[in-house]
């Protein structure tokens, strides 16, 4: 029997160490291949065991923070102002991925940036958290101004400093709560993600940077600055008829003002009242050409680079040839013209930008580290330029007087220089329901425009150009107000 | 003086075990933003004075034991605990298997002392034979008893009577070695006796291959009727080993290997949850979030923990299904890496080491079979589970012995490690009075 102990030991030991090879196989030999394993998530899961950056608004606001959790993620990303942010925070799901500046920034907020990981020698000893965190651009105050005003109607409000692009404000309702999505019950989570891809109301879209919307009559500043800058059009020149009906070239039906009304006039006085029969003259003697070059230089067509996800591009058509009719409709924002909030706020921002220029618009204003010292500060740029300098001046004072005289009257601030321009853009007759529009600027006097703000309140009842003064105005007129009589 | 050396030397290793365990512990709680509450401290503590309460007894009731065997299966118990406990805090709701298990050690502890006091000498239970051996077998069927049978992951190896779940295989598992042990020592002479031959291979008496043949029948309805294959390829290792150990004849070996071949391929041609277990082995990355799912994040596991681990406390071990019980090794592997692996790989062979060692020093055959048994249910079990969970072996779901969670498990290898101590206890009495 001894013998056979003793082999029987023999035995066991190679077993065991079978097991040993294969553990420095597993541990050492193929280590790097299964991490780097697509299938293998724990990198990922890495992300989310570790504490994030939070993100704070530019009064201090905090929008998104890390907060220990007793689960399998050791952090739990959290949302204090709950829907409010929504669409600019986005969410941080294990699950379900990432969205808004969850996403855009998960380096930064990671710490996995060269500037956060590595700023001096000392940090390669010394064993610290270097998460990223953010200051946005956005304002709470201005925030919750749009929120509450917007209501709980359906729209989008987006406001933005024209000289550099830095978002102000950006709401779009309804929202939803990035909470229940970062929910580490995935089952749960999901459940709420299913729920709200099923609302009709799709909460999740950012109605104010991802979904498009006819301008209405707000397109008209494009169409005239498209005839300012090509020269087709002054301040005197062209003074269009009066009249209650277009006819555009090749049509047999006039295309009509609202309420069937009669105007005409020069560029201030057709701004002024909003007159379609003349703008969408303008428009086809613009030509398909000026009037496309001037859309794609306030930045239609163009993928906008916005630090925010998926936004949608803004649309003008770009083929006329045979179709003059659609030429004179997209001249009053009609026909194919398909815009963002944020495209319409920007050009509105560019109207008011001194040198006529559209800024790369962007929600970020600086990267901190953990001790608070400014690693990377977003820079302003250009995105595109607009219009020329003078041009950009005449429209200034054209946009002016639609408040002081115009449809836009409630936009009004009393001390303060604003322009606007509403829009109107029929969804159908029965019943007649609209979309509500207000763009517009604000400028403490003798000073550059520092905020144009673009509101749409969606299917609103009523078709006269008066729903875009009477609806949205007041929203963009509360945000303006409040933004200059601040310091 | 042997006796003194011996468990003053005991005492000195459960110490430095112990260290070792409340170390883990300690970092298991420091590290950053640790989740393990603190007032289960105290459950940690019960889990180490037992290991004292162990030592006491062994003093008391066999002083002149083995001194390596307490320290040792303390050890693995102490970090298993600590382990469980660190997968259970991970949970968004634990199920407080610290308590439970510091429960389960303290039963164990006391199943341990009861066996030392009731077993003065384990030559007496060779008298109990056929009892032991229905009460094995009555054991090992009792999960197939409609009422009190229960199925847990697919496997139908659990009894509940009352409030009490528990595994009797794991008990029935003792009481067959014994049973092969006795039965073996008797007829040992005959079944080594061949009258004829196949060629170069004595072959034996073919009345006599009969118990062979009902071993391995009896692990073959385990597999089939309880789904169980780690228990099943147990017993039939257990009874082959002792077999052959018994008889000396190699042809039992071959016999064994020839019958596990033969059962191995009809469970694979017939049962769909052998083939399942056996494709995930030859390819886990056929359905790497199915069915493969677990065997691949056991791999990842420990490609994460590389040489050293990530630490304890500082991996994800809890996203590998069953992480407390069947692949806890993964987890060790994961945050002690190959270092910690490796430890405990050591820590079972030199349970081993111990175990045969035992069965080597006793001159009464009856003892020596029955340490060789003991050792390989040990030895086997730690192995086929360890080569489940690192894919050296398709993956049979038995516990990890003393290291997973589980009060079955945990008590019966008390139990078995006191039949050991009380057999080298016995032998080194024999010695000192010869």
């Amino acid at each position: 029997m001894t013998r056979q102990i003793r082999l029987l030991g023999l035995g066991l030991m190679v077993c065991f160490l079978i097991l040993f090879v294969q553990l420095n196989r597993l541990t050492i030999f193929e280590a790097q291949r299964l991490n780097d394993n697509p299938v293998n998530t724990r990198a990922i899961l890495r992300d989310f065991s570790q504490p994030r950056g939070t993100v704070t608004t530019a009064d201090g606001v905090v929008i998104a923070r890390s907060v220990p959790s007793k689960d399998r993620f050791q952090f739990q990303r959290e949302f204090p102002e709950a829907d409010l942010f929504a669409h600019v925070s986005g969410f941080f799901s294990f699950t379900l991925g990432s969205s808004g500046v969850e996403k855009t920034y998960n380096d930064e907020l990671a710490g996995r940036t060269i500037d956060l990981s590595f700023q001096d020698l000392s940090d390669l000893f010394v064993d610290k958290d270097r998460v990223g965190n953010l200051t946005l651009t956005l304002r709470a105050d201005l925030q919750r101004i749009a929120r509450d005003q917007l209501g709980e109607r359906e729209g989008s409000v987006v406001a933005l400093d024209p000289r550099t692009g830095e978002i102000l404000a950006l709401v779009s309702y309804p929202s939803y709560d990035p909470n229940s999505l970062a929910d580490h019950d995935t089952a749960a989570a999901a459940r709420v993600q299913a729920l709200l891809d099923a609302s009709p109301e799709k909460p999740r879209l950012a109605r104010s940077y991802q979904d498009r919307y006819f301008p209405g009559s707000t397109f008209k500043v494009v169409t005239a600055t498209a005839g300012l800058d090509s020269g087709k059009v002054t301040v005197d020149e062209p003074r269009y008829p009066a009249t209650d009906g277009y006819l555009a070239p090749g049509t047999t039906r006039p295309l009509r003002n609202f309420g069937g009304a009669s105007c005409g006039g020069a560029l201030f006085e057709i701004l002024r009242i909003s007159c379609n029969t003349a703008f969408a003259q303008m428009g086809v003697e613009n030509g398909p050409d000026t009037m496309l070059g001037t859309a794609q230089a306030f930045g239609f067509n163009q993928d906008v680079p916005i630090d925010l996800t998926a936004p949608a591009r803004s649309n003008f058509p770009t083929d006329f040839t045979q179709n003059l009719p659609a030429l004179a409709q997209s001249g009053i924002g009609q026909n194919d013209v398909a815009a963002t909030p944020l495209q319409m706020a920007m050009v509105a921002g560019a109207v008011a930008n001194d040198d006529g220029n559209v800024m790369v618009p962007h929600v970020l204003r600086d990267v901190r580290d953990i001790d608070g010292n400014i690693v990377d500060t977003y820079d302003p740029d250009v995105w595109t330029n607009a219009m020329g300098a003078g041009t950009a001046q005449i429209m200034r004072q054209a946009m002016i007087g639609v408040v002081e005289s115009g449809t836009a009257t409630r936009l009004a601030v009393p001390g303060f220089v604003v322009g606007g321009k509403t829009g109107t853009a029929q969804l159908g007759t029965d019943p007649a329901r609209s979309h509500a529009w207000i763009i517009g600027w604000g400028a403490r006097p003798n000073e550059e425009a520092s905020i144009a703000v673009a509101v749409i309140v969606e299917g609103q009842p009523g078709a006269s150009e008066q729903t875009g003064g009477r609806v949205a105005a007041p929203i963009a007129q509360a945000i303006i107000a409040t933004y200059l009589a601040g310091p | 003086m042997l006796r003194a050396v011996r468990r003053n030397t005991e005492l000195g290793l459960i110490v430095l075990g112990t260290l070792v365990t409340v170390g883990a512990y300690l970092l298991a709680s420091l590290a950053e933003d640790a989740t393990i509450p603190a007032n289960i401290g105290p459950f940690l503590g019960i889990v180490l004075g037992l290991q004292l309460v162990a030592h006491v007894a062994v003093r008391r009731l066999a002083p002149d034991a083995d001194g390596t065997l307490v320290p040792i299966a303390g050890l693995l118990n102490g970090l298993g605990y600590v382990f469980i406990v660190r997968l259970d805090a991970a949970r968004a709701d634990p199920k407080g298997l610290a308590a439970l298990q510091s429960v389960w050690a303290m039963v164990g502890i006391a199943a341990f002392v009861a066996t030392l006091v009731l077993v003065r000498r384990v030559r007496d239970l060779e008298a109990y034979r056929w009892t032991i051996g229905f009460l094995g077998i009555g054991l090992l069927m009792l999960p197939l008893v409609p009422g009190v049978g229960r199925e847990y992951f697919g496997a139908r190896i659990w009894v509940s009577i009352g409030p009490i779940n528990f595994q009797p295989g794991e008990f029935a598992k003792i009481l067959l070695a014994i049973f092969f042990a006795s039965y073996l020592v008797e007829k040992r002479e005959l079944l080594a006796v061949s009258s004829r031959r196949l060629g170069p291979i004595p072959l034996p008496d073919l009345k006599h291959l009969g118990p062979v043949v009902l071993a391995w029948g009896a692990s073959l309805v385990v597999m089939i009727s309880q789904k169980d294959l780690g228990s099943s390829l147990l017993f039939f290792t257990l009874f082959v080993a002792l077999l052959w150990v018994a008889t000396e004849r190699a042809t039992y070996l071959v016999i064994g290997a020839l019958l596990f071949a033969g059962g191995a391929f009809f469970a694979h041609s017939q049962f769909t949850h052998v083939q399942d277990r056996v494709a995930v082995w030859l390819d886990p990355w056929e359905d790497p979030k199915g069915d493969g799912f677990q065997i691949v994040e056991a791999q990842f596991a420990f490609s994460t923990g590389g040489v050293t681990g990530t630490g304890i406390n500082l991996g994800s071990p809890s996203r590998i299904p069953l992480a407390e019980t069947d692949f806890i090794f993964a987890a060790i592997g994961e945050e002690l890496g190959l270092v910690g692996a490796t430890g405990v790989l050591v820590a079972f062979l030199l349970i081993i080491g111990a175990g045969l060692r035992i069965a080597l020093r006793t001159d009464v055959p009856f003892e020596r079979l029955l340490a060789t048994g003991l050792t390989v249910l040990i030895g086997v079990q730690s192995f086929i589970i360890m080569a489940g969970v690192i894919r050296v072996l398709p993956l049979t779901g038995v516990t990890l012995p003393f290291v997973s969670y589980g009060g079955s498990s945990l008590i019966a290898n008390y139990v078995l490690l006191a039949l050991l101590l009380r057999i080298s206890d016995d032998t080194a009495q024999r010695e000192a009075t010869r």
